[in-house]
């Protein structure tokens, strides 16, 4: 990647976080060109989210090449007084799942956009919608906790907006954001408290120094029976799982994603909690790692806690009549699995969280679109509005019955590639009944997925006499690039599997 | 040791006090408002991390550098200066928690959690979904 020019390449990690920090705050002023901004809102976030994308991949492959972590110095302060940027595998990875989702998203916005969001409000929209982005990558690439809770807020202010503009449409939705903004800012301000502990305990904020002192103090036995490290820990764990909607603390997330504006679903529902997996990865194995709290037994109750996630919220999402909310509980399912691959701290565990990452990202978001189409040409996400759009809108239909078998973990799907790299995980520890559970939710996934599938084709649709044709092409293409890559990434797994082993070694070893 | 810390016990005490708030009230700007007593509590106990006391008890000086006669001990300004930002985040919360009750207001012409839950619950029984 040579053409990159080279004065903007060593600052490609904080570009990732500023273009569209400023890019959203500059999206306002499209509203002195048109009333409410309208194409040039669009337009104007499609540049920034595009060459976030581009910054995004040079980064992934920077980091690749040079086998090294990029670190960058904010001010030029060393990372202790200052705050530094720490890219490696594990970061550059998700920054890129996060730019990609965030690159189609914005694409797939803006029919959406136009027929849910009130005409004279898409600048503020889109200003709200970069904001989160922002927050989002600022999360994944910054290495300095107090960094983390600052912009963990940014993300979720801006997503608790980005939902509550559903509620012209349908006013649950208010209801919905404001349950999130109550259940996330607790969580939130538990992950300040643990940090606070932290930081009297070590004396630093940056995750190197913390990790670096930790380590120090586990090895003279100072941390033994040591009650403030335990405190912060649980604090951060609660938060984490809070922000990350582990079972049994995901009841915010159902109806955030079903009542929020269709492409905020699809953008929300594939970023947010994964970058709240990745901060759990952070914390546990590179702040308390190298034998501080990251081992198997330290995280067993996180297993339990995703195992059970697993089996109820297949149950809840068997019984739903509205899609979205079928693929919101599928959601609190499937991070459950990333939750139960890392806490079984083995490789093969930690490599399944991190393909899973990546896979469910893709799958998910391509299902939520094909679930904003639906929206967008019938008006409705129950299931009625699914009856027989098989013969209406083909290609919709296609996208969601692939991303679904992705969900069950039908052999050639991404969500295969996961499942495999998970039993093994479980195998590994001599957990049976973990593997059990893994492939009892398949099973379950199938029931709910079925369901959906067997209205989709086989159903008479409920009005025969609309008029129903298929989704733009804007809405198309990104939709199939998702799943065309959850079926690529199914077949050659190659490169998620190598990306995410090289993170799972890094992470196991305790390292930033 | 106890009473040394009691500023670290009035902190939890007031987090906790918020946390039940939350939990407890039915009405969503009381909630919202024991969700700013809940963030100010932690505040509290940020800022007395950063208080430093001498072997006498002698409590620590305001870090400002002034004459070169003050050595120390000087308190440690880094938690006081994140909670500049932590407040501003709070207040921020605050202010996206009441345009959105603001707004639930205007469409369900109630703030009481139950009265919601009741209109939504004859929604559904009416529409279906």
């Amino acid at each position: 990647m040579d053409w990159f020019p080279e004065f903007f390449r060593p600052h490609l990690p904080v570009l990732v976080v500023i273009l569209p920090l400023f890019g959203g705050l500059l999206a306002p002023f499209t509203a002195l060109i048109r009333r409410g901004g309208g194409i040039f809102a669009w337009l104007w976030t499609a540049l920034i989210t595009a060459a976030v994308f581009v910054c995004a991949t040079v980064l992934l492959y920077d980091v690749h090449t040079g086998g090294e972590a990029i670190t960058y110095r904010l001010g030029s302060w060393p990372e202790q007084y200052g705050i530094g940027y720490t890219v490696d595998s594990l970061n550059a990875y998700v920054i890129f799942v996060v730019a990609l989702i965030a690159f189609l998203a914005t694409i797939y916005a803006k029919d959406s956009v136009i027929d849910e969001i009130v005409i004279d409000r898409h600048h503020l929209f889109y200003t709200v919608w970069m904001l989160a982005i922002a927050g989002l990558l600022g999360i994944t690439v910054t290495g300095d906790t107090f960094n983390i809770y600052v912009l963990l807020e940014i993300s979720s202010l801006t997503v608790y907006t980005l939902i509550a503009m559903g509620g012209e449409r349908d006013r649950r939705a208010l209801v919905a954001s404001l349950k999130y903004l109550v259940l996330g800012s607790i969580g939130a301000t538990f992950i300040l408290l643990g940090i606070g502990y932290l930081l009297m305990l070590t004396g630093t904020l940056n995750m190197a120094d913390m990790h670096a002192k930790l380590v120090e103090m586990h090895q003279a036995g100072e941390l033994a029976g040591n009650k403030t490290v335990m405190v912060s820990f649980a604090f951060l764990m609660v938060g984490l799982s809070l922000k990350m909607a582990l079972f049994p603390l995901h009841l915010w997330l159902p109806n955030a994603y079903t009542y929020a504006p269709s492409s905020v679903s699809a953008l929300v529902a594939s970023t947010a909690t994964k970058v709240g997996v990745y901060m759990t990865f952070r914390f546990v194995f590179t702040i308390y790692g190298g034998g501080v709290f990251d081992s198997g037994e330290d995280l067993h109750f996180l297993a339990l806690c995703a195992s059970a996630g697993i089996v109820v919220s297949s149950f809840s999402a068997i019984r739903q009549v509205n899609v979205k909310r079928v693929l919101a509980y599928s959601s609190v399912g499937q991070i459950a699995y990333i939750v139960l691959g890392f806490s079984l701290a083995n490789q093969d565990g930690v490599t399944a969280s991190v393909i899973h990452i990546f896979n469910h990202a893709v799958i998910k978001g391509g299902m939520f679109m094909a679930i904003g189409a639906v929206a967008l040409r019938m008006g409705g996400t129950s299931v009625d509005d699914i009856k027989g759009i098989g013969k209406r809108m083909p290609l919709t239909a296609a996208a969601f019955t692939v991303g679904g078998c992705g969900l069950i973990g039908v052999p050639l799907t991404a969500g295969f590639v996961s499942k495999w790299y998970l039993v093994v995980g479980t195998m590994q520890e001599g957990y049976w009944y973990l593997a059990f559970v893994v492939l009892l939710g398949g099973v379950l996934a199938l029931i709910y997925v079925w369901r959906l599938i067997e209205m989709i084709w086989f159903h008479e649709p409920v009005d025969p006499d609309k008029e129903v044709e298929e989704a733009p092409l804007s809405m198309l293409i990104p939709m199939w690039i998702l799943i065309g890559a959850s079926v690529f990434f199914g077949v050659n797994a190659s490169w998620t599997a190598d990306s995410a082993a090289a993170a799972a070694r890094l992470l196991l070893a305790g390292g930033m | 040791m106890s009473l040394g810390h009691f500023n670290y016990w009035l902190a939890i005490a007031i987090i906790m006090i918020g946390f039940y708030g939350v939990i407890a009230r039915k009405n969503l700007l009381k909630q919202a408002i024991a969700l700013g007593l809940f963030q100010t509590g932690v505040f509290l106990f940020y800022v007395s991390m950063g208080v430093v006391r001498t072997d006498e008890g002698e409590p620590g000086m305001a870090p400002i550098w002034t004459d070169a006669a003050k050595t120390g001990p000087f308190d440690n300004p880094l938690p006081h200066v994140l909670m500049l930002t932590a407040i501003v985040v709070s207040v921020s919360t605050l202010a996206v928690a009441v345009a959105i009750i603001v707004n639930i207001k205007r469409r369900y012409g109630t703030i009481e959690e139950d009265e919601i839950l009741e209109m939504d619950q004859r929604d559904r029984a009416q529409i279906g979904s």
